[in-house]
């Protein structure tokens, strides 16, 4: 008889789990805080907690495969004179080069390029070969301004200013030593091999009001040409969106608590912004307050992954949405191919999160040429194609249902909660009710 | 008034065609458009500005070897990411003035309020008076030169290039200084974290000469100044330097 699992009667500690204790003793043995990458692995509210109604005897639906249900989107009607035209509305995030490997960038600009949508750059510059291979590229202007030129930036096809980002709300960039290449460290102007600890907060300006100044110089150095994103970590969210539109951004990117990090510790993850859920609806609410809703467009990122999540965005307001670990993920990232050499490294296919360790096995979040050359850019781009696609076809079977010939026809009408968390943070009805907790109480 | 004269008596070499954009009468928009359609060009033409105002964004984005004198007070980011360009601001300067510059020269004969030359990544930015704080930060490249005094937190997380102080520094010199260099002649209030104080050798006064001479700094003796630099303690996260963090 095979021998019992003790544990399976010992009493664990619900205060104390063995995660909790594994923790408490890395810390002592180490001295030093976990940093990785991935996102929040909490639970959380998601978009899961909302279902769509569909089309009933009091809506029609829309034939799928015959009747049209538009996906496209324009980005920077407010004061570009060239918004971005993308024919879906999923964004590819950013990522930098330095955090990702050179054929990964790639990958990322071949897969959006092929299903008409933009990438971005992330910090540490634009690299020739993402440029190359990216229709539409926005460019981050972010506080390290490593990489940062006037050459680049008119070469961009839009502008992001980093203000946060939803997995450190507040905190700044982190690249280690081991990650930091020739080729890394010089677009860097950085010695190699350091860790890089880029800056929170941006060197020449603080706060609005100088941002609005900063947005109108860049203005003036392209011409008024580009689109102006400015991108934010989810936290005030409703304040923080009114004040982007004042500064006069022409996209605003809101990014929830479950998005990426190639680098970040785990207490800042985990404990630091708001669900992407609460997010979306406080910026809607922002916009449509300031009668801006649609003419300033919001994107909406942290933990997209599936085509339902793009529908449940668009429903609650935003006019795309982002992905960044999921897009990693399409790549072939925590592939069960590799799962011989993520157990050498101590974890398994599916629970790997040591972006900025530099080891990848599958040549994705490394500066190892080695580890780089076993990605294939081609095939990840399109993998990455095939992903998007499904994205943008679950969008519109959901827009179909619902009745709608364009995905932005979605409302927050043609949705329901199925916790009274998810009720109160949408701001829709808890589904068989009509009850929207909080419903009566100020909407920030 | 747009158009061509020989601007507020500035003297022209032969030949050089002389533009005068008078801000009253012109939009920046105006100005920067006519600037930019030079760039990429090696057009050396000269440019004179007038009726600034405290504008925003003057003569930013240059990309030719334009000479622009710019009469008068300018706000925030004049000659931003400038490349090529010698740009002269023959007044004050608000916020940001050379910030993220390429290349070329940028001269204030006034002084410059914060962010100085932030983030430039080459060129020269001579200032004639005194800098705010955060002159120099998160410098990759550039040559500051403040003929006056700087403010708090100078040459924050400064990467690259020389910043040279020949008055005195506020306090946080250098706070969290990569490979930047560091001159000052009169007095340092304090220096920030990982900045210190390192030996002035032949190589350092040769390279001071040059940079005050570069500069058109005339009557102060290189003589005297003394360098800063990284301890490059903190370039490793290391437990045991905690209480630096």
């Amino acid at each position: 008889m095979p021998e019992k699992d003790i544990t399976e009667w010992l009493r664990e500690s619900a205060t104390f789990p063995r995660s909790v204790i594994a923790d408490i003793q890395r810390a002592a043995r180490t001295g030093i805080y976990d940093i990785r990458g991935f996102g929040a692995k909490r639970a959380l509210p998601t978009f899961d907690d909302l279902v769509f109604l569909g089309a009933s005897m009091t809506r029609y639906p829309l034939e799928g495969y015959r009747e049209r249900c538009d996906t496209n989107v324009t980005l920077g009607t407010r004061y570009a004179k060239k918004p971005l035209e993308l024919k879906i509305p999923v964004t590819i995030a950013g990522m930098s080069f330095g955090a990702l490997s050179a054929p990964a960038k790639e990958a990322l600009g071949r897969g959006a390029t092929e299903v008409g949508t933009s990438t971005t750059t992330g910090d540490g510059g634009m690299t020739q070969e993402e440029r190359e291979h990216s229709e539409l590229l926005v460019y981050q202007l972010l506080p390290s301004r490593y990489g940062m030129n006037p050459d680049d930036l008119r070469r961009a096809d839009a502008i992001e200013v980093v203000v946060g980002q939803g997995a450190k709300p507040g905190g700044g960039g982190m690249l280690l030593g081991q990650k930091i290449s020739a080729r890394v460290a010089e677009m860097r102007d950085l010695p190699e091999g350091i860790d890089q600890r880029s800056a929170s907060r941006h060197p020449d300006w603080t706060g609005p009001d100088d941002l609005a100044i900063k947005i109108r110089e860049l203005r003036e150095i392209t011409d008024w040409e580009k689109p102006v994103y400015i991108k934010i970590g989810a936290s005030r969210t409703y304040f923080d969106t009114m004040l982007a539109v004042k500064a006069g951004a022409d996209v605003i990117v809101v990014d929830g608590m479950q998005g990426g990090t190639a680098a970040t510790q785990e207490v800042f993850i985990e404990h630091v912004g708001i669900p992407t859920l609460p997010a979306v609806r406080l910026a809607v609410e922002a916009l449509k307050e300031m009668d801006m809703h649609r003419k300033v467009q919001l994107i909406v990122s942290g933990g997209i992954r599936s085509g339902a999540d793009v529908a449940k965005a668009l429903a609650l307001g935003a006019d795309a949405v982002s992905i960044g670990v999921a897009a990693l993920i399409a790549l072939g990232d925590n592939s069960p191919e590799f799962e011989e050499e993520y157990r050498r490294l101590g974890t398994s296919a599916g629970f790997y999160d040591d972006y900025q360790d530099g080891r990848d096995p599958t040549g994705i979040s490394t500066q190892s040429d080695e580890l780089a050359a076993r990605f294939d850019p081609v095939k990840g781009g399109r993998r990455l194609a095939n992903y998007l696609r499904v994205l943008t076809l679950e969008t519109q079977t959901l827009a179909r249902a619902c009745g709608k010939n364009h995905v932005h026809n979605m409302e927050p009408e043609d949705l329901a909660a199925l916790t009274i968390e998810a009720a109160a943070m949408a701001r829709v009805p808890l589904a068989g009710t009509d009850w929207v907790p909080g419903e009566d109480r100020p909407k920030k | 008034m747009l158009g061509t004269g020989t601007g507020d008596g500035l003297q022209l070499e032969p030949l050089k065609q002389m533009r005068v954009f008078n801000l009253d009468e012109v939009s920046l928009r105006e100005l920067n458009q006519a600037l930019h359609d030079c760039n990429g060009s090696d057009e050396a033409s000269a440019w004179t500005v007038t009726n600034t105002k405290g504008k925003h964004a003057v003569a930013a984005g240059i990309d030719a070897p334009l000479e622009v004198t710019v009469n008068g007070h300018v706000g925030y980011y004049c000659a931003g990411m400038n490349k090529q360009g010698q740009v002269t601001i023959r007044g004050n300067t608000g916020p940001g003035v050379a910030e993220n510059m390429m290349s070329g020269l940028v001269r204030v004969t006034g002084n410059a309020s914060q962010y100085a030359g932030a983030s430039a990544h080459g060129g020269l930015l001579v200032i004639e008076g005194d800098a705010g704080s955060r002159c120099g930060i998160s410098m990759k490249g550039v040559d500051i030169v403040v003929r006056g005094s700087i403010g708090h937190m100078g040459a924050f997380m400064a990467q690259k290039g020389r910043l040279v102080i020949c008055g005195d520094a506020g306090t946080a010199l250098g706070d969290s200084l990569y490979e930047a260099r560091i001159y000052v002649k009169g007095k340092v209030a304090g220096l920030g974290a990982d900045c210190v104080e390192k030996p002035m050798a032949e190589e350092h006064e040769r390279e001071l000469e040059q940079l005050l001479e570069q500069a058109g700094i005339n009557g102060v003796d290189a003589a005297g100044f003394r360098r800063y630099g990284s301890a490059r303690k903190l370039y490793h996260f290391n437990v045991d330097n905690v209480d630096a963090y």
